[in-house]
C-alpha cells in the first residue's frame, strides 16, 4: 500500500495558510447532525472535544479516569514552547520549526512540523484567555525561558505546573462544553475496540469500568488522543494507567502504526531504588539549566559526594560535549548517562545513577545576589544562603519532591539522577490531516507519530497536543465531514457493533477463565525488563531478537497462565490492567521488530552497531530516511515505507562538541 | 537517609459497591521497605491478596507524583495520611515504623459516595466546575497573549489557586464535608484574572448554588482544609468566594 | 451566622460595660440606675427586641448549619484526628453554643425574668445589685457562671476573625490586626463577665 501523507502543495510557510482556505466545511446545521467520538481527555482529546463542541457537533468524550482533569498531560512540568518572539531574541516560525526538525534527527515530516510552529501563538493566546495562570515579569507580561537547550527563550511556563495549568484549562473548556450540551462525558469508561462499517471507522466499544458492562457507541469519525505507550517498558514516568490499548485496537484494525521503536528516554529522572518500584519520577529538565552532572573519577567510589574534591570528579558531559555541556538534547544526555554507569562509574546503592549538583549554582547565584544589593565582604556561608533562596525560588518545588521521595536533601547533598522511559515519538501513523490508514479515524497528540521525529525537544509536547485539538483537528476533519453529511446515525445494533462488541467480549471472557499461577503485574514487570534491556537506551541485533524470542514465549505464558480474580461484570481493576498488559505485550514485540529494521542510529534510536569512533550516534540518511508505518495482518506485519523529503531543513549530523 | 524494614497491621475499608454496606479488614504485610510509597506498600498487599486468590483492594490512583489528584485515602485519620502537604502516592513508608497499625478508609461525604472498597465518587466536582469554572472564550477568539498585561502579584495569586488538584482531601477533612476551598480555588483563580471578569457574578454564584445542590457542608471556618490540602491552597481563597459571593448575590439582578 | 454573630458581639460590649458598674464599689447604686434606665428607656426597649431576634436567628442558623453539616458526612470515620489540622474549639462552635444557650436560660431566670416581673408589678426600683449578691453567694451559681463564660470566651475567640472570614475579608496586613481585636475583645468581655461572680462570692464587693 502507498503511503500517501497528503502534504498540500505550495512552499513550506503557505502550506497550511492554502489548505486552510480550500479545506471543505461543514455548514452549521449539519454539524449538529454529526457525531464525534473523541477518546481520552488530554491535552489533545480534551482541547479537540473542547473546539469540535464549540463548532456544533455532537460530541462523546472517553477516559478511564474518574474525570477527565486527571489525564496524564497533567504531569507536565517545564513548558510550552511558541513561536511569540516576545523576547526580541530572534525567535520565529521558520526557527522553532527548524529547532524541531533538527531536533527530531530528520525522522519528522517537515510539512506538519511547519504547521506545529505556525499554529503554536495561537495556542498561548487561547490558553491566556481561558485564564491559565503563565508566570509573568513585573511589568505584567509573559514571561519566557530557554529550555532544552534551545537558543532562544521561547518557553511559556506556570512554575513547575505547566502541564497541569494547560490541562485545566482545556478541561474547563470540556466541561463548559459539557454543560451547554454539545460533549457527553464519559469517565471511568475505557475504550476497547473501534468498530468499522465498509472500511470507516464508525464507533467504538468500550466498557464503563464501574459496572465491567460493554457499551456501543456510534460515531461518524472517531478520534484518538489517547497518548504514548511508555509503560511497555513497565517503569516509566508515565501514569500507572497510561496504555496502549486504544491505539493498539486501532492498529488491529488496520491503522498502521508508525515508528514504534522511536522512544524517548529522559536524562533527569530519580533513580530506581528497589524491586518495588512502580514508576519513575521525572525531575524537569529545567534543573540542567543550572546544575552540573557528574560521576567520581574513580570507579566505585564509595565516598559520600560532598567528601569527593572537584579534581576527582568527572563532570562528563561538559568533558565530552564542550559547546553544550550539560545541556546536550535528552538523547544524548541519556546515554552518557547510561555509558558512564555501565562502565562502573555509578554512584548510589544501586549504582544506576549519576550526581546532579547545584553546589556551583548556589554559590553563583549567591554571589549576583550579593553584589545586587551591594553587601560586601560576605562569608562563605551568608553566600550559600544567598544562593539557595534563589535557587529554591527557580526549583522549589523539583528539589521538594526529591526530597519527599528519597529523603534526603538536594540543598545539602547533590541529587542522584538517573534516566528513565518518559514519551514514545512513535504512535499511529496519521497524514497531513491527521487521519490514520482507517478513513474516519484519528490521532491527536502523542498517540501519533507525526512531529518529533526519532526525539522529541523539550516543552513540545504540550505544544502539540494542543495543537492537534485546538487549531488542526477543526478544520481537517470538517473535510472528512463534509462528505458525511448524507450517512444518517448508524444504528448500534449493526451487524459491525454486533460482531465487534461479541470479539470484545470474548477476549474479556478468555482472560477471566486462564484462572493461572501468575499476576498480571508480575508479567509487566517482565516484559518491562526484557524492553528496558534489550530495546531501551542502547540496541543491537542479538538482543533484539532475543528479545523478540522472549517476548513471544511471554505472551504465550500470559494466555495460558494469568490469574485474574473477580468477575467481567463488575468494578476490576486486575482485568482492565490484563487487558492493557497483553496489548502492551504486542505492541513490545512489534517494537523490537522496528528497532531491529532500522539499522542506524537517531534520536532516540541508538543502535550499537552504528555509532562513530568515538562512540556518537550515527545516522544513516540514505537507507533510513523514512517513516516505518507496520500494518498488521495474519502473518504478523508487514513495513510500509514514507519516504522522508527535507525541502528546507536539509539534513547533518547533530553535533553537540 | 537510613533504609529499614517493617511489619505492619492493615485495616482497610471494604465495600463491595456503592449499594452494600462496607467494614474494615485487617491485613498483615511484611518486610515493607521504608523507602517504598504508600501506593506500593498496597500493590504488595494486593499481590499478596491476589496470590491467596482472594480479591484485591480497589483504591484510585493514576500519576504517582501528585499531581493528578486521583489517589485519596483517609490514613491514620488524616487524609493523604500524616505527612503535610502531600498526597497519598507521594507518601513515603519512612512515615511508618516497625509493628505499627494503620487504618485506611476511603475519603467520606455525601457528595462522594462510595463505588468500591477505597474508591469514591468525586463527578460532583466536575459538575460544580460545569456551573461556571471556565471562561467562555471559543477557540481562535483570543487576542494576542501580551493584550492585557497582568499584576504579577494577582497572576502569582491566581496560579497558587489554580494549583488545586481536585483531589477531595479537603471536603474529606472538612467536619461539615464542606467543598468551600475546592470551590474557592476556582472562583478566585477566575476573580483574580481580568479575563475572568465578564462572567464573574454568574460564575460564583452558579458554582455555589451547585456546591449546595451536590450536598456539600457549609464552611465554619475550621480550616482543616487548608491544613490537609496537598498543594496548601489557602483559605484566603474562601473568604475571596465569600466575598464574590457576597457582592453578586446583592448586584444580581436575577432571583 | 457572621452578621448575627457581630451584633451579639456588640450587645455583649455594652452588657460588659454595665456590669463593669459594679466595680465602681458604691453599693451598686450607679450599676442599678443603669439597670434602670435600660429596662425603662422604650428606645432600649425597642432595641430589645432587635437583640432577641438576633439571637434567635443566631440560633436558627446554628441549628440549620449543623442539619446540613451532619447530612453532608453520613458515615463517620472510624478513626480520625480531627487534631491534627484544626483548633478544637474551632470544630466545637455547636457544642460551645449548645452550653451557651443553657447558661443563657439560667442566667435570663436568674435576673432577666426578676426584672421583668418588677417591672410590671408596678416596683419602681427594683434592686438588681442586692438580687445579685443574693445569687452570687451560692458557689455553684459562681459555678456555672465561669462554666458559661468560658464558654462563651471560646466561642468568641473563634466567632469573631470567624465573621470576618464569611464576609469576605481575610487580608496579609489585616487580618492578624483583626484576629488580635478579637482574642483582646474575648479575654476582657470573659474576663469582665467572670469577674462579677467571682468577686460577689469572695465579698470584694459589697
Amino acid at each position: 500500500m502507498a503511503l500517501n501523507a497528503n502534504i498540500p502543495p505550495g512552499e513550506m510557510d503557505k502550506k497550511w495558510n492554502d489548505y486552510k482556505g480550500h479545506v471543505k466545511l461543514v455548514n452549521p446545521a449539519n454539524k449538529r447532525k454529526l457525531e464525534v467520538i473523541v477518546v481520552g481527555t488530554g491535552l489533545a482529546g480534551a482541547s479537540a472535544a473542547a473546539a469540535l463542541g464549540e463548532l456544533g457537533y455532537k460530541v462523546k468524550a472517553f477516559c478511564f479516569q474518574d474525570s477527565p482533569r486527571r489525564a496524564h498531560s497533567i504531569a507536565a512540568q517545564g513548558g510550552i514552547n511558541a513561536a511569540k518572539n516576545y523576547q526580541n531574541d530572534g525567535d520565529s516560525v521558520f526557527r522553532l520549526f527548524y529547532d524541531t526538525v533538527k531536533g527530531g534527527d530528520y525522522r519528522a515530516r517537515e510539512g506538519n512540523v511547519h504547521r506545529l510552529a505556525e499554529v503554536s501563538t495561537s495556542i498561548i493566546d487561547q490558553c491566556v484567555a481561558q485564564g491559565v495562570p503563565f508566570a509573568r515579569e513585573y511589568g505584567g507580561l509573559l514571561s519566557n525561558r530557554s529550555f532544552g537547550g534551545t537558543q532562544v527563550q521561547r518557553t511559556f511556563y506556570a512554575a513547575g505546573q505547566t502541564g497541569q495549568q494547560l490541562l485545566l484549562g482545556a478541561y474547563s473548556a470540556l466541561e463548559r462544553q459539557v454543560a451547554l450540551g454539545n460533549v457527553t462525558m464519559y469517565a471511568r469508561h475505557e475504550m476497547l475496540d473501534v468498530v468499522k462499517i465498509d472500511g470507516k471507522a464508525r464507533g467504538i466499544i468500550a466498557r464503563d469500568l464501574i459496572s465491567g458492562n460493554l457499551e456501543k457507541h456510534f460515531g461518524h469519525a472517531v478520534l484518538l488522543c489517547s497518548g504514548g505507550y511508555g509503560n511497555v517498558f513497565y517503569l516509566s514516568t508515565n501514569a500507572m494507567g497510561s496504555n496502549v490499548t486504544a491505539a493498539w485496537k486501532a492498529h488491529k484494525k488496520g491503522a498502521f502504526f508508525g515508528n514504534p521503536c522511536f522512544t524517548q528516554i529522559h536524562p533527569t529522572c530519580i533513580p530506581v531504588s528497589g524491586d518495588h518500584q512502580s514508576k519513575l519520577t521525572l525531575m524537569s529538565e529545567s534543573l540542567r539549566n543550572d546544575g552540573r552532572i557528574w560521576v567520581p573519577k574513580q570507579k566505585g567510589d564509595q565516598r559520600n559526594p560532598k567528601d569527593i574534591p572537584e579534581d576527582e570528579r568527572d563532570y562528563y558531559l561538559e568533558r565530552r560535549y564542550p559547546a553544550f555541556g550539560n545541556l546536550v538534547p535528552r538523547d544524548v544526555a541519556s546515554r552518557a548517562a547510561k555509558e558512564r554507569c555501565d562502565e562502573g562509574y555509578g554512584v548510589g546503592t544501586t549504582k544506576m545513577a549519576v550526581y546532579l549538583d547545584y553546589k556551583d549554582a548556589i554559590i553563583r547565584y549567591g554571589k549576583i545576589e550579593a553584589g545586587k544589593t551591594g553587601l560586601k565582604n560576605l562569608d562563605d556561608e551568608a553566600i550559600i544562603k544567598l544562593g539557595k533562596e534563589v535557587v529554591q525560588e527557580k526549583y522549589g518545588n523539583l528539589f521538594e519532591m526529591y526530597e519527599k521521595i528519597t529523603g534526603e536533601n538536594p540543598y545539602e547533598i547533590p541529587m542522584r539522577i538517573y534516566p528513565a522511559v518518559h514519551y514514545t515519538m512513535g504512535g499511529l501513523w496519521v497524514d497531513y490531516e491527521l487521519q490514520t490508514t482507517v478513513p474516519g479515524l484519528y490521532a491527536l497528540g502523542e498517540a501519533n507519530f507525526s512531529d518529533h521525529g526519532a526525539n522529541r525537544l523539550g516543552a513540545s509536547a504540550l505544544m502539540q497536543g494542543l495543537a492537534d485539538g485546538y487549531f488542526v483537528i477543526p478544520y481537517t476533519l470538517g473535510n472528512y465531514l463534509a462528505e458525511e453529511i448524507r450517512t444518517t446515525t448508524i444504528s448500534t445494533d449493526h451487524e459491525a457493533f454486533l460482531q465487534t462488541e461479541k470479539e470484545v467480549n470474548a477476549r474479556l471472557t478468555k482472560l477471566i477463565s486462564i484462572k493461572g499461577t501468575q499476576t498480571v503485574e508480575s508479567f509487566h514487570k517482565r516484559l518491562g525488563k526484557i524492553m528496558w534491556d534489550k530495546c531501551g537506551m542502547a540496541r543491537n541485533e542479538k538482543g533484539l531478537k532475543e528479545a523478540i524470542h522472549e517476548i513471544q514465549q511471554l505472551k504465550l505464558e500470559f494466555w495460558n497462565n494469568v490469574k485474574i480474580p473477580g468477575e467481567i461484570n463488575e468494578f476490576n481493576t486486575e482485568l482492565d490492567k490484563a487487558g492493557r498488559v497483553a496489548d502492551f505485550i504486542e505492541l513490545g514485540e512489534l517494537m523490537c521488530i522496528d528497532a531491529l529494521n532500522r539499522k542506524e542510529s537517531c534520536g532516540g534510536h541508538f543502535r550499537e552497531e552504528s555509532q562513530t569512533e568515538d562512540g556518537e550516534a550515527k545516522r544513516d540518511d540514505e537507507n533510513f530516511s523514512y517513516v516505518a508505518a507496520w500494518e498488521n495482518n495474519e502473518e504478523g506485519w508487514t513495513l510500509h515505507k514514507e519516504d522522508l523529503h527535507f525541502e528546507i531543513v536539509k539534513p547533518t549530523q547533530r553535533s553537540y562538541k | 537517609m537510613e533504609h529499614y524494614t517493617m511489619n505492619l497491621t492493615l485495616k482497610v475499608w471494604r465495600q463491595k459497591n456503592k449499594k452494600t454496606a462496607g467494614k474494615l479488614e485487617s491485613y498483615k504485610v511484611e518486610n515493607i521497605s521504608s523507602e517504598m510509597s504508600f501506593l506500593e506498600m498496597f500493590d504488595v498487599l494486593n499481590e499478596q491478596l491476589i496470590i491467596e486468590g482472594k480479591e484485591p483492594i480497589a483504591f484510585d490512583h493514576d500519576c504517582r507524583e501528585g499531581i493528578c489528584g486521583m489517589c485519596s485515602m483517609y490514613i491514620n485519620g488524616q487524609a493523604h495520611g500524616p505527612w503535610q502537604q502531600n498526597t497519598t502516592c507521594q507518601l513515603h513508608m519512612r512515615a511508618f515504623k516497625d509493628g505499627d497499625t494503620i487504618v485506611v478508609e476511603p475519603w467520606r461525604s455525601a457528595a462522594f459516595p462510595v463505588v468500591k472498597d477505597l474508591v469514591v465518587d468525586r463527578s460532583s466536582f466536575d459538575r460544580i466546575i460545569q456551573a461556571g469554572g471556565y471562561i467562555s472564550v471559543n477557540t481562535g477568539n483570543a487576542v494576542d497573549a501580551n493584550a492585557i498585561p497582568i499584576d504579577k502579584k494577582n497572576a502569582d495569586d491566581a496560579f497558587m489557586a489554580a494549583a488545586c488538584i481536585g483531589c477531595g482531601a479537603c471536603v474529606a477533612t472538612c467536619k461539615n464535608g464542606s467543598a468551600m476551598l475546592f470551590v474557592g480555588a476556582k472562583v478566585s483563580q477566575l476573580a483574580l484574572l481580568p479575563q475572568g471578569g465578564p462572567e464573574r457574578e454568574s460564575r460564583v454564584l452558579n458554582m455555589v448554588a451547585q456546591m449546595d445542590v451536590e450536598g456539600f457542608g457549609n464552611c465554619t471556618n475550621t480550616y482543616a482544609c487548608e491544613a490537609e490540602c496537598p498543594k496548601g491552597i489557602s483559605v484566603a481563597n474562601i473568604a475571596r468566594l465569600n466575598s464574590e459571593y457576597l457582592k453578586a448575590g446583592l448586584s444580581t439582578e436575577e432571583n | 451566622m457572621g452578621i448575627t454573630g457581630l451584633f451579639l458581639i456588640l450587645f455583649l460590649i455594652v452588657h460588659a460595660g454595665i456590669n463593669a458598674c459594679i466595680f465602681l464599689n458604691d453599693n451598686g447604686k450607679t450599676f442599678n440606675d443603669v439597670a434602670h434606665f435600660m429596662s425603662h428607656n422604650w428606645i432600649m426597649r425597642f432595641l430589645e427586641i432587635g437583640l432577641f431576634s438576633g439571637l434567635i436567628l443566631h440560633i436558627i442558623q446554628g441549628l440549620k448549619l449543623w442539619s446540613q453539616n451532619n447530612k453532608a458526612r453520613p458515615i463517620e470515620y472510624h478513626y480520625n484526628q480531627p487534631s491534627k489540622n484544626s483548633k478544637w474549639y474551632s470544630r466545637s462552635m455547636g457544642i460551645l453554643g449548645t452550653l451557651l444557650l443553657l447558661f443563657l436560660i439560667i442566667h435570663l431566670s436568674n435576673f432577666y425574668v426578676g426584672t421583668k416581673v418588677a417591672l410590671y408589678s408596678g416596683d419602681q426600683y427594683h434592686n438588681l445589685f442586692e438580687e445579685m449578691k443574693e445569687d452570687f453567694s451560692n458557689y455553684w451559681i459562681v459555678l456555672i457562671y465561669v462554666i458559661g463564660v468560658s464558654a462563651l470566651y471560646w466561642h468568641l475567640y473563634h466567632g469573631f476573625q470567624s465573621a470576618f472570614q464569611t464576609f469576605g475579608i481575610n487580608h496579609k496586613r489585616y487580618t492578624p490586626i483583626l484576629k488580635f481585636i478579637g482574642i483582646t475583645y474575648a479575654t476582657v468581655i470573659c474576663i469582665l463577665f467572670a469577674l462579677m461572680p467571682i468577686s460577689m462570692f469572695f465579698k470584694w464587693i459589697v
